[in-house]
């Protein structure tokens, strides 16, 4: 970990050591490719250590119906995903799919939230997935504990969540068990693309691969102007709260409040545009506190054992960036916020295309080219 | 397992209180795991990660062993709260129920 | 002279109400600052001086005059007129990211009271946060039966309570033999004293012995430590330890200590044992200093983190000082003083008292100080534990809370972990209630050893408020400014 590099030849070098960065270095690796994945220290911004953990599909992809059609993809992949990842590892990263909900607080927000879904799914090219607009004792059946505030919500039955820090460490135990040398401590300065390949000046020394994938979340913004490419992404901060653990009582999750599977409740979530302060906020902690009892009025007396705020990493419209640089092939960036629920896509489809050679043409929605010409009239 | 110095047995007031139900006494001002300790209680709860027995570790409200369900509300620190007249002391069994 | 009519609740808070606190306190009070000491315990005292107000045990040769200048402390505190909210924890300090409007500089504290949360605003924060007993992982340190030598004397102090049955204590340092001395005093039975020290040590400390020489607690502390000697077993040269179940009582039949195993000279012993008392050194308290953000540094003469302080105790935040063994392990005595000097560099901050005035009040506490740390250097490095006692075998259990074991976390490391952050994101080390209190410094530690590379390198947690639990509904009521809702329910 602290050696020198050896400055050996890999054939794809993954910046970026996050959900993003290993689950396409476990899958680069499992399609035959020799790789490395270049990490940050202990201290770095990692959204991977602080995200909310669903797998998640209601609601996402209004405006960009193939970013749906892809979550779906990946909340169906899910499944087969944490089962291979046990059998290589023998850890169990507690994927469920019980169906999730979003619980509301108005007739007005329901009604609103009604008509979203509504316009979504008549997006052209949207491929349907079932979903229920429940009104208050439809709910009630399913979420036990609501309170009186709530007047209704959605539910859909792709919706489900998993422990994603075990993810985290699965993936990491994977990709060693798949001989993928990581390097921490290993934060890229410069890279240049030269005879074919990529060579990366890093605080731990030359790297050299054939190709490049560039998953350093926030740090992409720095690094995929260096291989002509583009990721405008900014940090947006959201703070998270959890409780100690708690016996089994909320069996769903939804998308403010969920119950891991080591029993402890994580109570999200906030939408900061403060850059790249991770100060918590007691006020901000406060209102998700507030709202999480009107939801579940029994969470005011379970104790508040950790908070923390993350930094989503956030695309102008924040869809995902996945594109292959024109004037340096073979560098490729893959950017989202959706790292957990995307995580079976990036393993099991992203990485094996890269790893053969190019992402596409069902790729070409996703390019940060779609930031920069202008709007159509 | 601990024991109150002669002295103090006979000096100080005593406060009655329940232990999982059956009835106990300690001195006024003991905290509710010197309580238990003082009753031979040593085990105050069985943790929610592996079932192993736990006591009293700290005594100074750091190491969150001494955990109980006092008058009905889990996961109370047992060396942060004074044991009081009738009150009822619940050893615990793994993780809290999210209705205590 | 007050802070009142401004937004101000006070001018400083004080964290923690041990011999720094106490002494901050008064004296901040007495120069006209209003000043609010606030503490997690419903009396004043800290751990050193423990129920000093109320302790049953009335026969003062047995806790010690020691103990009993505690009692000192109290008058001058309540003639200051600072403002003591006992039974207060307090769960997060901060600085606002930006100064209010008139270029003041107002310290939010997060605080629980009753069962209420509540955010106090002051001018400045004294953190006088303590120490705990340094984390002592062996096997079985988590059975029931298995406790900290201060948490028996904190027994002793508050109840009365002394061991009965089968006692053994375990481990090195002053407060071990100032522990079993009082034991001697109440009557109290002590099967066995296994000393941990390590024989080299004493070459290491030689060198030293000089200024220990001239140390204050010299002739105490060796009268203290040859009457032990003389009255009890002593066993030397402990090289290893683990405390061992029996299932016994209780629910279920779950494993509570029977006994504890030692190696002395190469050779395995067993001892019964109904209470196994744990002690080998103190180290700062840092979990609030650390989630406020000060700064902290890897001490390697004491082997632990602390707070990064000047000479006044002011940290790498403005506004924010600490005083005593939160900042680096010094003693009771030292603390007081530092609690002094504090104080006064904290009015000279908040202009009540100008530098000349600082400098010159500061100088016979200052001097006394330096009597105090007389010696210190000698003690650490005499009672440094070894290494077999910081850095556990595989099977042992370092995170008590999430019952995480010394090999997961070498596991850990394997995978790239370097450090305690991942290693916490990967294995939950350090993420239950304690908050890395009773694992943090062994987990830098092992990690350290694993890597090869000094802790310094390695780092420790990150913490974040709240420090202490506060229940979801306190939170909730907690003021809310309309950006803080519009972050939460607008997007």
């Amino acid at each position: 970990m602290t050696q020198p590099s050896r400055g050996g030849e890999y054939d794809v070098a993954v910046i970026g050591g996050g959900l993003v960065g290993s689950a396409l270095a476990w899958g680069l690796a499992r399609s035959g490719q020799k790789v490395a994945m270049l990490d940050e220290g202990d201290i770095a911004v990692r959204p991977s250590r602080g995200n909310f953990a669903l797998v998640w599909v209601q609601g996402k992809g209004l405006g960009m119906a193939e970013y749906a059609g892809w979550t779906k993809q990946s909340s169906d992949d899910w499944s087969g995903f944490a089962d291979l990842l046990r059998e290589q590892t023998g850890l169990d990263v507690a994927y469920r799919r019980p169906g999730g909900f979003m619980p509301m607080l108005s007739e007005e927000d329901l009604q609103a939230r009604a008509n979203t879904m509504m316009r979504l799914h008549n997006q052209p090219d949207m491929i349907p997935y079932p979903y229920e607009v429940m009104d208050r004792e439809t709910l009630r059946k399913e979420l036990p504990f609501i309170g009186p505030d709530v007047v209704g919500g959605t539910y859909c039955p792709l919706d489900g969540h998993c422990n994603s820090l075990r993810l985290l460490r699965t993936l990491h135990k994977g990709i060693g068990l798949l001989g993928v040398d990581y390097r921490p401590n290993h934060r890229v300065e410069s890279i240049e693309h030269r005879d074919g390949g990529f060579r990366m000046a890093t605080a731990g020394g030359e790297v050299r691969a054939g190709k490049i994938v560039l998953a350093a979340g926030h740090d992409s913004a720095r690094l995929a102007p260096m291989v002509g490419l583009s990721a405008p992404v900014r940090p947006q901060r959201g703070h998270v709260i959890v409780t100690e653990k708690t016996a089994p009582f909320l069996h769903h999750p939804t998308v403010y409040v969920r119950q891991t599977d080591e029993g402890g409740v994580m109570i999200g979530d906030s939408f900061e545009e403060v850059g790249f302060d991770t100060t918590l906020q007691p006020g901000v902690s406060s209102a998700i506190a507030q709202r999480a009892i009107r939801f579940f009025p029994l969470l005011g007396k379970l104790n508040v054992v950790r908070s923390w705020a993350a930094l989503r990493v956030l695309t102008p419209d924040g869809f995902p960036i996945y594109e292959e640089s024109t004037t340096a092939p073979g560098a490729f960036v893959a950017t989202c916020h959706s790292g957990v629920t995307l995580a079976a896509n990036h393993a099991l489809t992203l990485a094996p295309l890269i790893a053969a050679g190019g992402l596409g043409d069902r790729f070409k929605p996703f390019s940060a080219r779609r930031f920069h010409v202008p709007q159509a009239a | 397992m601990f024991r109150r110095l002669p002295e103090i047995e006979t000096a100080s007031s005593t406060v009655a209180f329940t232990i999982d139900g059956r009835p106990a006494s300690a001195r006024a001002g003991d905290s509710v795991a010197a309580a238990l300790l003082a009753n031979g209680v040593t085990v105050c709860r069985n943790t929610p990660v592996s079932g192993a027995a736990r006591g009293p570790y700290c005594m100074m409200g750091v190491c969150f062993d001494c955990l109980v369900t006092i008058d009905g509300t889990g996961n109370r620190q047992g060396c942060q709260v004074r044991v009081a007249p009738g009150m009822a002391v619940e050893t615990q069994n793994g993780k809290r129920e999210v209705e205590r | 002279m007050s802070a009142q009519g401004s937004k101000f609740d006070f001018d400083i808070a004080v964290v923690g109400s041990g011999p720094a606190g106490l002494a901050a306190a008064a004296l901040a009070a007495s120069k006209g600052a209003s000043v609010v000491l606030l503490d997690e315990q419903a009396e004043p005292g800290g751990q050193i001086y423990r129920a000093v107000t109320e302790t049953p045990v009335r026969d003062r040769k047995v806790l010690g005059p020691d103990y009993w200048h505690g009692a000192e402390l109290l008058g001058p505190l309540r003639d200051s007129g600072a403002t003591h909210w006992p039974g207060t924890t307090v769960w997060s300090v901060a600085r606002p990211r930006e100064d209010a409007a008139d270029g003041s500089r107002p310290i939010q504290i997060g605080l629980s009271r009753n069962g209420a949360a509540s955010m106090l605003t002051v001018r400045h924060v004294i953190l006088a946060t303590g120490a705990l007993e340094r984390p002592f992982p062996i096997p079985g340190w988590t059975l029931p039966g298995v406790l900290g030598a201060g948490a028996a004397q904190v027994l002793l102090k508050t109840s009365g309570l002394v061991p009965s049955g089968a006692t053994v204590m375990a481990g090195s340092g002053p407060l071990l033999w100032l522990l079993a001395w009082q034991y001697l005093q109440a009557g109290a039975r002590i099967d066995a004293i296994l000393d941990t020290t390590p024989r080299e040590n004493w070459r290491a400390a030689l060198p030293l012995l000089p200024g220990f020489l001239r140390s204050p607690y010299l002739g105490k502390g060796m009268k203290l430590m040859l009457d032990v000697r003389r009255k009890l077993t002593v066993i030397g040269n402990v090289t290893s330890l683990r405390a061992e179940s029996g299932l016994a009582g209780g629910k279920g039949g779950e494993g509570v200590l029977k006994s504890v195993v030692y190696t002395r000279n190469g050779t395995e012993h067993r001892l019964p044992a109904d209470t196994l008392l744990l002690h080998h050194g103190v180290i700062p308290n840092l979990n609030l200093a650390n989630a406020t953000g000060c700064a902290q540094r890897w001490d390697e003469q004491q082997r632990c983190w602390r707070p990064t302080t000047d000479e006044w105790g002011a940290t790498s935040v403005e506004g924010v000082s600490l005083a005593g063994d939160g900042a680096g392990i010094g003693g009771a005595r030292a603390a007081e003083e530092a609690g002094r000097l504090t104080a006064l560099d904290a009015l000279y901050r908040l202009g009540r008292i100008g530098r000349e005035q600082r400098d010159q009040s500061a100088a016979p506490f200052r001097a006394a100080l330096d009597r105090a740390l007389t010696g210190r250097a000698f003690l650490d490095t005499l009672y440094t534990p070894a290494e077999a006692f910081r850095v556990p075998a595989d099977d042992t259990i370092v995170c008590r809370c999430e019952e995480v074991t010394a090999g997961a976390v070498r596991e850990a490391v394997r995978l790239g972990c370097s450090g305690p952050n991942q290693a916490k994101s990967f294995l939950r080390c350090g993420m239950g209630p304690c908050q890395g209190r009773l694992c943090g410094p062994t987990v830098t530690e092992v990690i350290a050893a694993e890597r090869n590379v000094s802790p310094a390198e390695v780092g420790y947690y990150r913490l974040r408020p709240p420090v202490k639990p506060i229940t979801l509904a306190e939170l909730a009521a907690l003021p809310k400014t309309d950006a803080d809702i519009d972050a939460v329910f607008k997007h």
